[in-house]
């Protein structure tokens, strides 16, 4: 049962989104989520929203799998959504006035405004993790934060960390699975009794999964010992991350599309 | 990779001492001393407890002997600054491959060794893909290593410890956790690497059945090294190997028990083929 989790949802592929630089993928994504709240008009926001639904459909990935990452977050959504609708205060007269809360026309312009992008954002950052494997992204992360390495930041060690706890995601998923089948076959109840019941028979499970994990950790220091581990230092790749034609035809639409949208903040003012 | 065999020792322990904790007596590895060959394939066998695994840690330098000495090729383990050297050298495998396995990809952990030797990018593709190609693991090298059979798993393992170039690889009970089929595979990989490309192996192991295909066989009790020779000389000594909480092969023990009930078996019998040739010979 714990088998079909998958941590960061790649989705495999060989689209043009799919094949872009990992680090230019990364910087504009940022690019995107700034963008997103700078947009303050609806204007703006259409045009982000066209433009992501461009790159789903150039990267392929199916409706389905969009609308069922968007699901967990749709009661933040509307949260935020109904806070705006109800705290913010405009000039003009209240739409409805229901005993101490009043509904401003701005506050219903905020709500919409506000769900919109949150929706967005988190599309638009799954779209990243959707077309880049974490291999990659951590690869990319190491790239990018190089120059802190200069300031004695642990950029190597960091992404050293990312690239095996991806690695034994799976391997301690089974682990758990394996011990939670141990313990049940010695009696222990772990589907039922109160909250308080359940969270203790949980104890059985996390000692022996921290011990093997201990122990895998010890034995995985000494076989990446020998096989010359010594730190970042003097380590090249398999694999060389380098900027092609496509990346950089890529740079420059983002960057057309940023200062289209910031350009919709003159034209569309009062909107 | 180099074809060369001459007679010059590859491993050369001398009188190696050690004990995990200096204030307790007892040694692990207690003066044992032993020469390891280059292109030899050497068994190590004993109880669990002999020091084995202990004695096989000090032929890369990740323990290094409390007193007596551990050559690689001429070069002492406690040179500090060889130990790179020495453990490109010397390639070690261990017996849990989920353990050894660094990388998501499987390509990648096989270049892992050769990332930290700074190795050219395009270098580490060929020598990569030679070392999957070795080990028969080229066609799965995209997967992640939670998608592979143990005996999968265990061959991407040596993979990464073959891209080294090493001339000795040293496997501690690497086939202990796998299924008879995937412990197969990974035995005909090692036979396969020892006899084409002159690799010098030295195999600890709980299977006698491995052991009898060795060169040679060494015995281990109680951080001593108690016998030694071709595994026929040491598998004909069934009672000596016995009070040394070993099993002997099953063929060995079947010709015993025949000596013993009257059957004139000839000595020096420890594989089936051989037990069954002698049967057929009797019975004509």
């Amino acid at each position: 049962m714990l088998r079909d989790i998958t941590i960061g949802q790649h989705f495999p592929g060989n689209s043009v989104v799919h094949r872009l630089d990992p680090r230019l993928k990364l910087l504009l994504t940022m690019a995107y989520i700034i963008i997103l709240f700078v947009a303050s008009n609806p204007l703006g926001l259409v045009i982000n929203i066209l433009v992501l639904g461009v790159l789903y459909g150039l990267s392929k990935i199916p409706l389905k799998l969009i609308l069922k990452s968007l699901k967990p977050i749709m009661p933040i959504v509307f949260f935020t959504a109904l806070l705006n609708l109800f705290f913010i205060t405009g000039t003009s007269e209240p739409l409805v006035q229901l005993g101490f809360l009043k509904i401003y026309p701005e506050g219903v312009r905020y709500a919409v405004l506000m769900a919109v992008r949150v929706v967005a954002l988190i599309a638009g950052t799954s779209l990243l993790t959707y077309t880049t494997s974490p291999i990659s992204l951590t690869d990319a992360i190491e790239q990018l934060l190089r120059p802190l390495a200069k300031l004695h930041f642990p950029v190597h060690e960091l992404a050293m960390m990312m690239t095996i706890a991806l690695r034994f995601i799976p391997t301690l998923i089974e682990e758990t699975d394996k011990i939670m089948n141990a313990q049940k076959a010695r009696g222990a109840m772990l589907d039922s009794g109160t909250l308080k019941e359940r969270m203790h028979a949980l104890v059985p499970i996390l000692i022996p999964l921290f011990i093997s994990a201990f122990r895998r950790a010890d034995e995985l220091a000494m076989a990446m010992e020998c096989r010359c581990y010594h730190g970042g230092e003097g380590r090249t790749r398999l694999k060389q991350l380098r900027y092609g034609r496509l990346d950089l035809a890529a740079a420059l639409v983002s960057a057309l599309y940023f200062v289209l949208v910031l350009a919709t903040r003159l034209v569309a003012k009062g909107f | 990779m180099e074809n060369e065999r001459n007679d010059t020792a590859m491993i050369q322990a001398d009188q190696v001492r050690f004990r995990y904790d200096p204030h307790k007596k007892k040694y692990a590895v207690d003066g044992a001393s032993l020469q390891i060959r280059k292109g030899e394939f050497v068994a190590v066998l004993g109880a669990n407890g002999c020091g084995k695994s202990t004695l096989a840690k000090h032929f890369n330098a990740i323990l290094l002997p409390e007193s007596g000495t551990v050559t690689v090729e001429g070069i002492p383990t406690t040179q500090e600054d060889k130990v790179y050297d020495i453990r490109q050298k010397v390639g070690m495998v261990f017996q849990n491959p989920d353990n050894q396995i660094v990388a998501t990809v499987v390509e990648e952990d096989v270049a892992f060794a050769l990332e930290n030797l700074g190795v050219p990018p395009a270098e580490i593709r060929s020598r990569v893909d030679e070392a999957m190609e070795m080990t028969g693991i080229y066609k799965h090298r995209l997967k992640g290593p939670h998608k592979l059979s143990g005996g999968q798993k265990q061959r991407v393992a040596i993979a990464g410890v073959i891209a080294m170039r090493p001339d000795c690889l040293v496997l501690d009970e690497s086939t202990a956790m796998l299924d008879p089929r995937g412990r197969e595979t990974v035995m005909n990989t090692i036979r396969r690497l020892n006899r084409e490309y002159g690799i010098t192996v030295v195999a600890i192991t709980h299977y006698m059945e491995e052991a009898a295909q060795a060169d040679r066989v060494v015995v281990m009790s109680g951080g001593k090294i108690v016998m030694e020779g071709t595994p026929k000389e040491v598998f004909s000594q069934t009672e000596k190997v016995r009070a040394l909480r070993l099993d002997v092969p099953q063929a060995a023990e079947l010709r015993d028990e025949l000596v013993k009930a009257g059957v004139p078996m000839p000595e020096g019998i420890i594989d089936e083929e051989e037990c069954a040739q002698a049967l057929y010979e009797l019975l004509k």
